[in-house]
């Protein structure tokens, strides 16, 4: 395995009978970056992604995700990952600390480094006040911000969203991108699936998923030129029409 | 791994502590339930209200009388002069049977060693109506085996004595198959519907997904999300048995040690069984129809707890022979009432506990399908 690659998948499929929902997709994420996983729903971003975080055993190929092999690892990779779902899955009548010390804690995480760490991150994000109300009296956005935070309290190598941002105003869209930003920074690197094609820009590299196949696959940059589109909107018009398969 | 466990499980206290309408589910139920058996639905005949039309005021007619209104099971409502007002009794709800002594009772029995005395009874409901028309027969009987000798001057006609003991339960008190019955249908209750409709809402939340994508295996997920409804299915079984005991007076013949086990044997029964149905419905709603309809009237109706197994048809026989309740409330009833050892239950354990491995096979083979 390249020392810089953290997550790198060969012809890795999934097929549900006949259907294949994820049909040899090969890809690498590289240590620190932020990649962007698109597709429109349907597309397999979400199987595809519940084969990386060991949720889901792949029907064939190969992939290997913080140097753990997805087919007999996935144990290992458990460890090395952190996993937030679209839902901001916390639990709404437990208080913000009682969540946090609940979820690391089933990442093994020890008394003392729960208490420390947990008062950093209700510090940082400002929330001494809210620390022992329970969840469903805090606002949605930082609900949001707290389940990113929360999944990355056991420093994982690795973090995937599975479309953190879907239903959020564009202004808490936009600080939670600053604290993806900050992760990364911090040498996380970050695997964050959307369907928002200006987050997309955001990203180092991406890779879109049409029909279980990735269709295109770079940088923004490089995806724009390649299919000579001014934003990444376009892009992905293009690519969803099938307009030039590039890749695979 | 203990410390994950112990994090689950408290997680879980919080969650039923905090809920309201789960708080009222474990513990409000099993308080209305056993006072609504306990006191107000009663099959046992006392204090019936009686009218007597004696027709005949003679020495044996108001000597039966007094006998009858002498037990604890008649009251008097009112005597009566004529036939016209039994019917208005029984209409207004007044009486639930009539005693009607024919012109010249006394004088029949002494000549002729043979007289007539009509029971009327409120036959709406059969059960009770049956129950009190007989009890009103032996009445009169007893009356006359003590007479037997005084009133007639013939020897007695030759006689088989039927001598009925009530055994296990001599005063027929129907508390004592409401209470392990009760047992077995809360327990159902808490542990099936609670444990499935707790899988599931963290389903619908997503929180269930986040779980899973933890290093915690699926397995000790599950039993950090079962355990307290374990302890808290066990707090609600003592407490029944204590209500039983020192409120309604049922006995525990047999040993608690073995109440006990077969206690958390069936829990587990039932828990797999709540496990079982997360694994079907993806909603909370559908886990709780499916908890009530489908699993909580079988086992009310068709477990032996209402209605007796061997009165069904077949079909509901058969039925009633899946039904997990119906072997543990033979068990509960026997350890409770008749003081069985495991030897007299041990045919009942073993199929519960095969019952439960079979369920727990088929729902980890689910739960693993459903994550694929």
């Amino acid at each position: 395995m390249d020392s810089e690659k953290i997550i790198e998948t060969t012809k890795l499929t999934k097929a549900f009978g006949d259907f294949k929902a994820v049909n040899e997709i090969s890809f690498d994420v590289k240590k620190g970056e932020i990649f962007g996983f698109l597709g429109a729903n349907g597309a397999g971003k979400s199987t595809a992604m519940k084969m990386l975080t060991g949720l889901l055993s792949p029907t064939s190929g190969e992939a290997t995700v913080a140097g753990f092999d997805v087919f007999t690892q996935q144990e290992k990779i458990k460890k090395n990952i952190g996993y937030m779902s679209q839902k901001f899955s916390l639990y709404d009548d437990l208080s913000l600390l009682e969540n946090i010390k609940f979820f690391g804690g089933i990442y093994g995480l020890s008394k003392e480094q729960l208490n420390e760490r947990g008062n950093t991150m209700i510090e940082r994000l400002g929330l001494s006040d809210v620390r022992n109300k329970l969840l469903k009296e805090v606002p949605l956005g930082w609900k949001q911000k707290i389940a990113f935070s929360v999944a990355t309290l056991h420093q994982p190598k690795i973090v995937f969203l599975d479309e953190p941002t879907g239903g959020v105003d564009p202004i808490t869209r936009r600080q939670f991108w600053e604290m993806i930003y900050e992760a990364a920074d911090n040498g996380t690197t970050v695997f964050v699936t959307t369907h928002y094609m200006d987050e997309a820009e955001y990203c180092n590299r991406i890779s879109m998923m049409v029909d279980g196949r990735i269709a295109g696959y770079g940088s923004p940059k490089e995806l724009k030129s390649d299919f000579n589109s001014e934003n990444m909107d376009e892009v992905f018009v293009k690519i969803a029409r099938g307009e030039n398969y590039k890749l695979q | 791994m203990f410390d994950r466990l112990k994090g689950i499980i408290k997680k879980e206290f919080y969650h039923i502590f905090r809920d309201q309408r789960t708080l009222l589910i474990l513990f409000g139920i099993p308080i209305v339930q056993i006072v609504l058996f306990g006191f107000a639905i009663s099959n046992e005949i006392k204090n019936v209200k009686i009218a007597v039309l004696d027709l005949s005021k003679d020495e044996h007619s108001t000597q039966i009388t007094d006998k009858v209104l002498s037990t604890s099971y008649f009251d008097l409502d009112s005597y009566l002069t004529t036939f016209d007002e039994i019917d208005d009794g029984f209409q207004k709800g007044r009486i639930k049977a009539a005693l009607v002594f024919p012109p010249k009772f006394g004088e029949t029995l002494r000549k002729e060693n043979k007289a007539d005395v009509q029971i009327i009874s409120d036959a709406t409901d059969p059960n009770t109506g049956t129950q009190i028309g007989s009890y009103l027969q032996l009445q009169v009987q007893q009356y006359l085996m003590e007479q037997e000798l005084k009133i007639t001057s013939m020897p007695p006609p030759a006689l088989i004595n039927t001598e009925v003991e009530m055994r296990y339960n001599p005063e027929l008190k129907s508390v004592y198959m409401f209470v392990p019955g009760l047992i077995t249908i809360i327990l159902m209750l808490v542990c099936t519907m609670m444990t499935s409709i707790a899988i599931t809402r963290e389903k619908e939340t997503g929180t269930m997904e986040v779980l899973l994508a933890s290093p915690m295996h699926a397995s000790i997920i599950l039993l950090g999300k079962v355990i307290p409804y374990l302890l808290l299915s066990f707090v609600n079984a003592s407490f029944i048995i204590a209500l039983g005991k020192f409120i309604f007076e049922v006995p525990v013949m047999g040993s608690y040690a073995l109440l006990i086990g077969e206690i958390i044997l069936y829990c587990l029964v039932v828990l797999a069984l709540g496990i079982f149905v997360s694994t079907v419905a993806e909603t909370q709603q559908l886990a709780l129809m499916i908890s009530l309809f489908a699993l909580f009237l079988p086992t009310m109706l068709l477990s032996g707890f209402i209605f007796p197994i061997e009165n069904m048809p077949l079909p509901l026989q058969i039925v009633s022979k899946i039904v997990p309740a119906t072997y543990f409330n033979i068990i509960i009833k026997s350890i409770m009432l008749k003081g069985a050892t495991l030897s007299f239950i041990l045919k009942e354990t073993l199929i519960l506990v095969g019952i439960f491995f079979l369920l727990m096979g088929v729902s980890i083979k689910r739960f693993k399908i459903r994550l694929e």
